[in-house]
């Protein structure tokens, strides 16, 4: 697995960029790395794969919203890591980037990975204090994303 | 240090002060703390106190050992008697005062969980003291027998009220006040400390010198000083001021400590709450609470809604971000909604946090929700009452534990760990976990439960079905009404699909409705199918296909065949003969079209129906069938009687249709192209000449929509043919029940007759789309034609 002495070890999991459909806005709502100081540049990446998960959601057509996956898979590749993306029915969007060296991560540990975002995201808005938009302060998503990253790295 | 040598009041008293500046009774005082209260208290200038402080040895030795402590306590009085400050005054000067500390009550109510036992032990032995003070200020030592009248009288007065006062015992506050109590062995003797000072006796002195009489006299009471005391400690000290009987006191402190005691709810809830498990809930508390929920959700086995529960809470004035904090702690089944328990929890959160208490990570064991049984919670908040707080409240609790013996395992192993947590929300994916969890924590609360939708599986209903085809393989081999099993049976076959298709498409209710409803079908179908089958020899294709889907029940038909159900009964009689012909005729119709075997076409073809009953509204084919009814009635009628050995010959043609594609698709093509023919003529030709290439009609449900109403009409003719053939069948069916097979039947139909139609339009659109190909070549042809021609033109 991951050393963690190697700089390039990043988990960014930047989580549920929200964009309303009608405002066209994609704001996050979440975003953790590891490690931390280089967050802005995952800012950069997240946001960069943003079109591509837009391009991958309206590629699929209106025909078949219903059969789409949550699940967009690999982004795209760079020489330094990998981007995943994910999509829930509210248009909600989920990118995790992983560096390339992690190759022991497996896709389906990618989804398994998503689906916890997913199921701890749903949570965080059963939560009537939560005003949808608002960023994700839950102290329980928190503890939940930190040690997924720890579990990979 | 010099000797110091003090009275035994003094000493008393100046071992009493000691002590209570000696938290960690680590027999010397640190300069800060208490200390500094203490000669705050004595409402001495600071620069005297600073005096005071160096002439004991204190700020050489940097705290106060025990002689510092008391030549500082001695200088005090000294300097409160308006002595110049020297050291050699602390002997010599005689008949000295004890120090008075005048602290402000407010500041060491605030720091000092402990009670002040008794306000009445102080009023009563201050009043008790009053009397004699000249004489006690003359007294230095001894006096023993004047000492003695007083802690008799103290003594007495303590006793009169202890008994008024130990029914009011909370559970102690703080039990190092009770470790410091305990270190006073003197009991009655040190009130005689107290007969000295004058009205400025702060409750302070009084309380911990009265507490600690208190504690002689309740050493056999339970443990320590009453929270209402403490409490009312608050109401007393004004009242103390004035020097009242002691009768009139102890009646004061009654009534006050009524009145304190019913108004601070919060604090007592705060003192319990902070004894031994901090998160522990009274039963007070719980009542209260209880009471709170039934104001906000008369149904104490219901919920409080997110939204609700939102507004209550975010009157608490607590930030939001808390509140959202608490919410996640409490909110246990992560529902958006509040059981009972969960919303003590909220509020018992809600409470500590309002009272300083740092919110915890995660929820506390004593306040993870369990099934309460209302009744026991009743009757121990009944018991209890506001009459103190028995010993363990907790004890409730735990007794409700059991009842949820699978719960509370799993969640307290769930709370404690991420990875165990992980695990659940891996779990918490499936729906069979979620369903379970549901049924166990609201039960009784249908409406507001979560409903989610049971799965039901198509396929099991499936081998269910093949299981009955196979028993009843064996029944009726001899029914002279062949064609009629062989059409059902294809119609099955295709249908099987197409009718899980439409549970797709549909409403989810009636597609979980059928699959429950599809029990009571099978012997209905299984009779016609097996019947079929049986007779079906001549087409092992049949057979090959799996079982007929369950048949759709009355709820999903409704939406389609109200008419149906009117017309069938009607068209029974008349068109039994010529009807039967029909149906035989259209279920070989897709296999032609197909190359290879038809289990390829049959995806295929369904899929291309399957988009297509999904795109397009099932109205389309279905209202058609509405109007068409009486329509068919008569065309039918007339259909069949000009035409019925006509039909009947392409029946066996039909019944061999299933191995040889092209005889089939001849006879069915030509069939619709009669009907096509009859309204459109100029893509009859087309039809005909298309007919005959295999062509797999490619999945275009979006194009169905944009056909001209004119190939609608056709298909609408061919559609009330066949449901007319279909009402026919099912008349003909004795043993299916009319009620249940005329539907099945006839959403078979219309499946058929959409199938039918779809293929139809796909090769038409072939058709036109060679047209357009080769018209495209000719224009290409034409302009290049025409830029050979225009250069020279142009030029």
């Amino acid at each position: 697995m991951r050393k963690k002495n190697k700089n390039k070890n990043n988990k960014n999991l930047n989580a549920s960029w929200l964009k309303p459909y009608s405002l066209l806005q994609n704001y996050p709502l979440y975003i953790r790395s590891i490690p931390a100081e280089q967050e802005l540049k995952f800012h950069y990446t997240v946001h960069t794969s943003l079109d591509v998960v837009d391009e991958k959601v309206s590629a699929m057509g209106k025909a078949l919203v219903d059969q789409r996956e949550l699940y967009l898979g690999l982004l795209y590749p760079t020489e330094d890591y990998k981007v995943y993306g994910y999509v829930t029915n509210s248009k909600v969007k989920f990118v995790m980037v992983v560096d390339s060296s992690n190759t022991a991560l497996r896709d389906n540990e990618i989804r398994s990975m998503f689906r916890k975002l997913h199921n701890s995201y749903t949570d965080v808005m059963c939560n009537p204090f939560y005003n949808p938009g608002d960023r994700i302060h839950s102290r329980a998503f928190d503890n939940m994303v930190t040690s997924m990253m720890v579990q990979v790295c | 240090m010099e000797g110091l040598t003090l009275s035994d009041a003094e000493q008393k008293y100046y071992s009493d002060l000691f002590s209570y500046c000696d938290i960690e009774s680590t027999k010397k005082v640190a300069s800060n703390g208490r200390v500094v209260e203490l000669f705050r208290a004595a409402q001495l200038p600071n620069e005297v106190v600073l005096q005071i402080m160096e002439l004991c040895g204190a700020t050489r030795l940097g705290y106060f050992g025990r002689s510092q402590f008391y030549i500082a306590l001695k200088l005090v009085a000294v300097a409160q008697s308006g002595l110049p400050l020297r050291v050699e005054s602390i002997n010599t000067v005689k008949d000295l005062p004890l120090p008075r500390f005048g602290a402000s009550k407010n500041e060491q109510e605030s720091r000092h969980t402990t009670s002040y036992s008794s306000d009445t032990e102080n009023q009563g032995s201050y009043s008790g003291v009053i009397p004699p003070p000249p004489g006690r200020v003359q007294v230095k030592k001894g006096s023993v027998s004047h000492d003695a009248v007083q802690p008799r009288t103290s003594t007495d007065q303590q006793e009169s009220t202890s008994p008024v006062v130990s029914p009011q015992q909370s559970p102690p506050t703080s039990p190092h006040t009770w470790r410091k109590h305990n270190r006073h062995p003197s009991g009655g003797n040190n009130e005689r400390s107290l007969a000295g000072p004058g009205p400025f006796w702060s409750p302070f002195s009084e309380a911990q010198t009265g507490s600690s009489a208190g504690d002689a006299v309740w050493s056999g009471h339970s443990p320590p000083p009453p929270q209402e005391n403490w409490v009312s400690f608050a109401d007393t000290p004004p009242t103390s001021t004035l020097l009242a009987m002691h009768p009139a006191s102890v009646q004061d402190q009654t009534t006050v400590r009524t009145v304190a005691s019913a108004t601070t709810a919060n604090e007592i809830r705060r003192q319990s709450s902070s004894y031994d498990d901090p998160w522990k809930i009274t039963d007070e508390q719980r009542q209260y609470y209880v009471n709170q929920f039934k104001t906000i959700q008369p149904d104490l086995n219901g919920f409080i809604p997110g939204s609700a529960a939102k507004e209550f809470f975010t009157k608490s004035k607590l930030p939001i971000l808390e509140l959202s904090h608490i919410w996640e702690l409490s909110d246990f089944d992560k529902d958006g909604a509040l059981t009972l328990d969960e919303f003590c929890a909220a509020f018992h959160l809600v409470v500590a946090r309002k009272n300083g208490y740092d919110l915890p990570e995660k929820l506390p064991e004593s306040l993870m929700p369990k099934l309460i049984d209302l009744e026991d919670s009743a009757d121990v908040g009944d018991q209890s009452g506001e009459v103190g707080y028995s010993g363990s409240p907790a004890e409730a609790p735990p007794s409700k534990s059991p009842s949820m013996p699978s719960l509370n395992q799993t969640w307290p192993e769930l709370n404690q760990s991420s990875e165990q947590w992980e695990t659940f929300s891996e779990r918490s994916s499936s729906s069979q976990t979620l369903t379970q969890f549901d049924s166990n924590i609201a039960p009784a609360d249908p409406d507001t439960a979560i409903v989610h939708p049971v799965p039901i599986r198509m396929t099991p209903s499936k081998i269910h079905m093949q299981e009955m085809e196979l028993k009843r393989t064996g029944s009726d081999h001899t029914n002279p009404t062949s064609p009629l099993l062989v059409k059902p049976s294809d119609l099955s076959e295709e249908n099987k699909i197409n009718s899980s298709v439409k549970f797709v498409s549909g409403n989810t209710v009636d597609g979980y409705s059928s699959s429950d409803s599809f029990t009571s079908d099978p012997e209905q179908i299984g009779n016609a199918v097996t019947r079929q089958r049986s007779h079906s020899g001549t087409s092992p294709d049949n057979t090959a296909p799996p079982p007929p889907p369950p048949r759709p029940h009355p709820s999903h038909s409704r939406s389609s065949s109200l008419d149906m159900n009117r017309t069938f009964p009607v068209t029974t009689g008349q068109q039994q003969a010529g009807v039967v012909a029909h149906p035989p005729a259209v279920p070989p119709r897709p296999q032609p079209s197909q190359v290879p075997g038809p289990h390829v076409h049959r995806p295929v073809d369904a899929e291309g129906l399957i988009t297509h009953t999904s795109t397009s509204p099932q109205q389309i084919p279905e209202q058609p069938n509405f109007a068409d009814f009486s329509q068919f009635e008569v065309f039918a009628a007339s259909n069949v009687n000009e035409e019925p050995d006509d039909e009947a010959e392409k029946h066996p043609e039909v019944l061999q249709v299933e191995k040889s594609s092209d005889p089939s698709g001849s006879l069915r093509v030509a069939k619709t192209d009669g009907r096509i023919e009859e309204k459109t003529a100029a893509s009859a030709p087309a039809n005909v000449g298309k007919s005959t290439t295999p062509l797999a009609p490619p999945p275009k449900p979006i194009r169905r929509r944009l056909k001209s109403e004119d190939e609608l009409r056709p298909e609408v003719d061919e559609h009330s043919q066949k449901t007319g053939v279909l009402a026919a069948v099912l008349s003909s069916q004795p043993s299916i029940p009319r009620s249940v097979g005329k539907d099945k039947k006839a959403i078979q139909a219309s499946i058929r007759r959409n199938k039918e139609t779809n293929t139809v339009l796909a090769r038409l659109n072939s058709e036109l789309q060679q047209q357009l190909k080769d018209v495209l070549e000719e224009r290409i042809s034409l302009e290049v034609q025409l830029e050979q021609l225009r250069p020279f033109s142009h030029l």
